[in-house]
């Protein structure tokens, strides 16, 4: 199957409105390229209190198998909340690129 | 059959709206606009439309509760004046973004401050980029005439778009004039139910107003600019076809005596009225003078405008808002800018006149015709006058 296209090549492609007709297009909105600084996770610190999934505001973390915790990097913005807020010290933010 | 009545056209309009079966109204009282909400609130409550009278607390609850419905498929109406779309102004571009069929009217008044209810242009001027089609009436008739024609306007396949109809506050909504009002069977006629393009609902997968980055934001006002300009075409049909229904013609620019005209008016909505008797008084003296009533603001009719300008050596523009600081008046700057590429054209004065309600008589228009006449020999210091201003 042809992959869809992400943007309507030219305007006249685009419905009434900008309306969308695909349920869920928004996660192929990679945010995560707006990003300067990512979060890298230092698992031997860990304790899996689950603090910097709760206070992301992307929604973005979530818990592995093991029970440690991961960034989507295709929609973290790099904020730095997550390592703020982790208080065992286990998020360090990490210049991009 | 349509019936001739006596009404006062705030109350008229309300009636024409109602005529039009809307789902939802929504809207916040202001003067002088109130009349027309608080007229369909009576006939909601009367039982006499099946329509959803919406109270809100404010008109920026107002547009966005019109958004809502218009959004899940209903026909929906609004009105407002001044402040009150100001206070919408938020939603105002969002309604057209998103292609909802919304018609507004407002009773056009002076914005704050200081404060003043009396009519003039600035709060529709104020709101003139945001991709709305935007109408003027010049009296009663044209006002619930252009309520109908709104709705089919709106909800045409080919438009989408958001409808406002101006309408002079006081001048209009608050006077009493005999209109002919056409009857249920002739609007039911005229007027086809509304089929939205899509609607919000559990069963249907649809998005309204999603997120737009860089990458798609030029395509997507591009698309707008080109549903507004393109619903010109439309709105000539819709037009010719009530012409044809009810006899009554409408077009972008309605000319008075312009045959052989030399020196012409141009005016926006009420004021027309009491022009036409100021060129019939500059015909009598030999005068060859006429008068064009620009209806349609936007999409800006150029093609007609140029047409209508032909053989014209001086026009007097009329303006009944000021661009603070600008270069003319918001119709004037408009005017000239269409003709800028013209090689012949005619001389253009900008009168700006009638602000926050002061009165404009037949005199006054005589005498902005002859100040456009004298400007071919001597042209005026400054590009605009607020006309008859104390002290200048």
């Amino acid at each position: 199957m042809e992959k869809e296209k992400k943007w309507p090549e030219k305007w006249q492609e685009l419905t009434p409105g900008c309306m969308v007709f695909r349920p869920g297009s928004t996660r192929e909105y990679h945010t995560g390229t707006w990003r300067a600084q990512r979060p890298v996770y230092d698992t031997s610190r860990c304790i899996k209190c689950g603090v910097c999934y709760i206070f992301c505001p992307e929604g973005c973390i979530t818990q592995d198998a093991d029970g440690y915790f991961t960034a989507n990097l295709d929609y973290c913005k790099g904020c730095g909340i997550c390592a703020h807020e982790c208080w065992p010290g286990a998020i360090t933010m990490v210049e991009e690129g | 059959m349509s019936k001739r009545i006596g009404m006062e056209i705030a109350l008229a309009a309300a009636e024409a709206v109602a005529l039009c079966k809307p789902d939802v109204v929504a809207a916040y009282p202001i003067t002088p606009n109130t009349h027309i909400p608080e007229h369909l609130s009576d006939i909601v409550a009367e039982g006499r439309i099946d329509a959803d009278f919406i109270c809100v607390e404010s008109e920026h609850s107002a547009l966005s509760a019109c958004c809502g419905a218009s959004g899940a498929g209903a026909r929906a109406f609004t009105a407002t004046s001044s402040q009150g779309l100001l206070y919408m102004a938020e939603i105002v571009p969002i309604v057209s973004a998103m292609r909802l069929p919304i018609v507004m009217a407002i009773g056009n008044r002076a914005l704050s401050g200081p404060i003043n209810i009396w009519n003039d242009h600035s709060d529709i001027m104020s709101q003139r980029d945001t991709g709305w089609i935007s109408m003027f009436a010049a009296d009663g008739q044209e006002t619930i005439d252009m309520m109908i024609q709104a709705f089919k306007i709106a909800e045409h396949r080919d438009v989408m778009l958001p409808v406002n109809i101006n309408l002079d506050g006081f001048q209009l909504t608050h006077v009493v004039e005999p209109m002919m009002m056409p009857d249920q069977k002739e609007v039911d006629k005229f007027l086809p139910a509304y089929k939205p393009f899509a609607a919000l609902h559990p069963d249907n997968i649809v998005s309204m107003g999603a997120l737009a980055m860089p990458d798609i934001f030029n395509e997507a006002m591009q698309a707008k600019d080109h549903a507004l300009i393109n619903s010109k075409k439309v709105i000539l049909e819709v037009w010719k076809e009530w012409e044809e229904q009810f006899g009554r013609k409408y077009e972008p620019i309605g000319a008075y005596r312009m045959d052989g005209a030399e020196v012409a008016l141009l005016t926006l909505g009420s004021m027309g009225d009491t022009a036409e008797v100021a060129v019939d008084e500059l015909r009598e003296q030999g005068v060859k003078a006429g008068l064009l009533k620009l209806k349609l603001w936007r999409p800006f009719p150029t093609e007609e405008l140029l047409k209508a300008v032909k053989g014209l050596k001086s026009l007097a523009v009329i303006d009944r808002a000021v661009s603070f600081g600008g270069v003319n008046g918001p119709v004037a700057a408009e005017i000239k800018a269409a003709l800028y590429d013209q090689k012949e054209r005619p001389l253009i004065t900008n009168h700006i006149i009638g602000l926050g309600g002061r009165d404009v008589v037949v005199a006054d228009f005589v005498k902005m015709v002859q100040q456009a006449i004298s400007a071919q020999k001597k042209k005026p210091k400054e590009a605009y006058e607020i006309y008859g201003v104390r002290g200048s």
